[in-house]
């Protein structure tokens, strides 16, 4: 494992690339948990103060140092992030296992529903969600939520996958040797769906957050959470850029957008790595 | 043809499914609301005039069995589906008592025109520009764009649309950043009113091209520099065939037939970068009415925007489908 890694960053610049700016931002967010103000409050600094030596990233109209808040606000959004892709992880690991190892009529509903779930447009559902449950909504339910949706593509790679695996010699010699289903999509299968599975879950994320992000921009999450999303809706809120505090808003997106840019390239030469092929799969992915 | 119509009738069930599905998934979220439509009908109609009890308790009667909410929640959710079959929602509350679906139809056209000339667009210039850097792999221009489109790729749709508005509305005032039309121009086929409908999408347009065809042209370059390996394409060049013609019908015709599927795949997601750009272009789509209804606590209309949001992308994706054998003969044969 750790070779790969080591090999990965030598030998693909786009894997290193990816590995510095994920790595450089999840650092950034963890300095939340040494940081010296509570980002809930307001009004502790010097409102619009721009960025330099006191405030690195400037203070926003709210009275809140921008370094701080946004450590916080990226700490909530990765998490957010990785909750929403393990959940969704699972659900697609054992539809796909399932789909592809069982075949015939599981096969078929599993991927009936599967196809459901690709065409049903999530954004106005989560925003019913929203309208549901109001301030009730936290970052857990709609991560949970979220993961109700994100699965189907993921679960249609795996089923590929396994598709595979089953006609191998090996599958057919666990099933004689007395295997149960379960066991040999578990200890067998599993393992070679691995990787699969952690260069979904780049895209995944990426998905995900931008899409609470969206959702916050508009208000449908609760604000009073600070993450990438309602860091924005304040900004926009108090008219950032109309009242010339553009740090507020420049900062975050392009913090966002380095997350997205390092997620992706992970994702991609993961993909590559894995199976030249899956280049032709990467949009779908 | 016989085996066209299996397809067809295949998809078909598929659709309806969906449909169903999607309907049923938004009609059970929007019922565990603990805010009552009728209850909030009442509050506005109370505030505004004194009533004697009397007639709160027949106008809240009547209201219930206008909503139908006086029966079970399964039945409700019959009645539900025999009116979604007829179109029917149920009174707005944004603007009681039209039918919620009198304001969804409003705004329908307006996110149908820009989400249509939007994917077409980026479909089209992601695939060509992409097709073209895979087969002219040393092109230094297009190798440029390909570094561009890694970088703006990953870019939400709602930063670009932020950006386009700060740039258009404060540093360089030429095109307009709200609104479908102009104020003074009156609403109806002239081309006066075509030419203001078109002038102001321009920004939202932009913004929702700009993000997608990065995706398109990657994948596309990636589709075709494989696919240039292929046999018989070397073939073709030391025929000498003509250049344009190998790209255009040799490769990209090949390559087409995935990005097709994708295309019915990437829909919902365009959808979704519609309702924020309309929200951040103050654009009358069904992205500003959604957002409005939620705000104002308007139930029928949140429901009917999502049930006709899954309806829309829903038959989009499988146009898409039908489509599909046409130009793979692969899928005929299936």
């Amino acid at each position: 494992m750790f070779a790969v890694f080591r090999d990965l960053i030598r030998y693909n610049v786009e894997f290193a690339i990816g590995a510095v700016l994920v790595t450089v931002i999840v650092i950034f967010a963890g300095l939340s948990f040494f940081s010296p103000v509570d980002p809930t409050q307001i009004y502790l600094a010097i409102p619009d103060q721009p960025p330099g030596a006191q405030y690195w990233f400037g203070t926003n109209s709210r009275g809140q140092d921008m370094f701080w808040q946004l450590s916080f606000a990226f700490r909530n959004t990765l998490i957010f992030g990785l909750t929403v892709a393990l959940i969704s992880r699972v659900i697609s690991i054992v539809v796909g296992l399932a789909a592809g190892y069982m075949g015939g009529w599981v096969d078929r509903v599993l991927m009936f529903i599967n196809d459901i779930f690709v065409a049903i447009p999530i954004f106005p559902i989560l925003i019913l969600f929203y309208f549901v449950l109001r301030s009730n909504l936290n970052g857990f339910t709609l991560a949970l939520a979220m993961a109700c949706f994100g699965w189907p593509y993921d679960a249609r790679l795996i089923r590929s996958v396994t598709l595979g695996l089953r006609h191998r010699e090996f599958t057919r010699q666990a099933v004689f040797a007395g295997m149960s289903p379960m066991k040999i999509m578990l200890e067998e299968h599993l393992p070679y769906v691995m990787p699969i599975v952690f260069a979904t879950t780049m895209a995944n994320m990426i998905w995900s957050i931008g899409l609470e992000v969206t959702l916050a921009v508009l208000g449908f999450t609760n604000i009073n959470i600070p993450t990438v999303g309602t860091t924005l809706y304040w900004a926009n809120n108090h008219s950032a850029m109309v009242v010339g505090t553009w740090w507020w808003i420049l900062i975050p997106v392009i913090i966002v957008v380095l997350l997205f840019i390092g997620l992706f390239l992970l994702a991609v030469s993961l993909n590559e790595y894995i199976d030249p092929r899956s280049r032709l799969r990467r949009m779908g992915a | 043809m016989k085996a066209y119509f299996f397809f067809a009738l295949k998809r078909l069930i598929q659709l309806i499914c969906v449909i169903f599905a999607g309907c049923s998934i938004a009609f059970f979220v929007s019922h565990l609301s603990p805010i009552s439509p009728v209850e909030s009908i009442i509050g506005r109609v109370s505030g505004q005039s004194s009533y004697s009890p009397e007639a709160i308790e027949n106008l809240r009667a009547a209201l219930t069995e206008m909503f139908g909410l006086d029966v079970p929640l399964h039945e409700q959710y019959f009645n539900f589906l025999r009116r979604l079959a007829v179109g029917d929602f149920g009174p707005s509350l944004l603007a009681f008592p039209r039918p919620a679906i009198e304001l969804v139809m409003l705004a329908l056209p307006w996110t149908f025109g820009l989400l249509t000339v939007s994917t077409l667009l980026t479909w089209l210039i992601g695939n060509v520009a992409g097709g073209l850097a895979g087969y002219y792999q040393n092109s230094r221009l297009l190798k440029a764009l390909g570094i561009l489109a890694i970088a703006i790729q990953p870019i939400p749709y709602y930063i670009v649309a932020f950006m386009m508005v700060i740039i258009f509305g404060f540093f360089w005032p030429v095109l307009p950043i709200s609104g479908g039309f102009a104020m003074n121009v009156r609403q109806a086929w002239t081309p006066e009113f075509v030419l203001s409908v078109l002038h102001y999408a321009i920004l939202p347009a932009a913004s929702l091209t700009i993000v997608g065809i990065g995706t398109w042209f990657l994948g596309m370059r990636a589709l075709v520099s494989n696919i240039v390996t292929e046999d018989y394409v070397t073939f073709a060049e030391l025929g000498g065939v003509k250049r344009n013609r190998i790209v255009f019908s040799y490769v990209m015709r090949n390559a087409m037939v995935p990005q097709l599927t994708s295309l019915a795949m990437t829909l919902g997601a365009i959808f979704s970068g519609t309702i924020i750009t309309e929200q951040v272009f103050s654009y009358p789509g069904l992205g500003s009415l959604l957002v409005t209804a939620v705000n104002r606590g308007d139930s029928a209309t949140t429901l009917a925007v999502s049930c006709i949001a899954v309806i829309a992308v829903a038959s989009a994706i499988f146009i898409i489908d039908l489509l599909h054998p046409l130009v793979d003969p692969r899928v005929r044969a299936e």
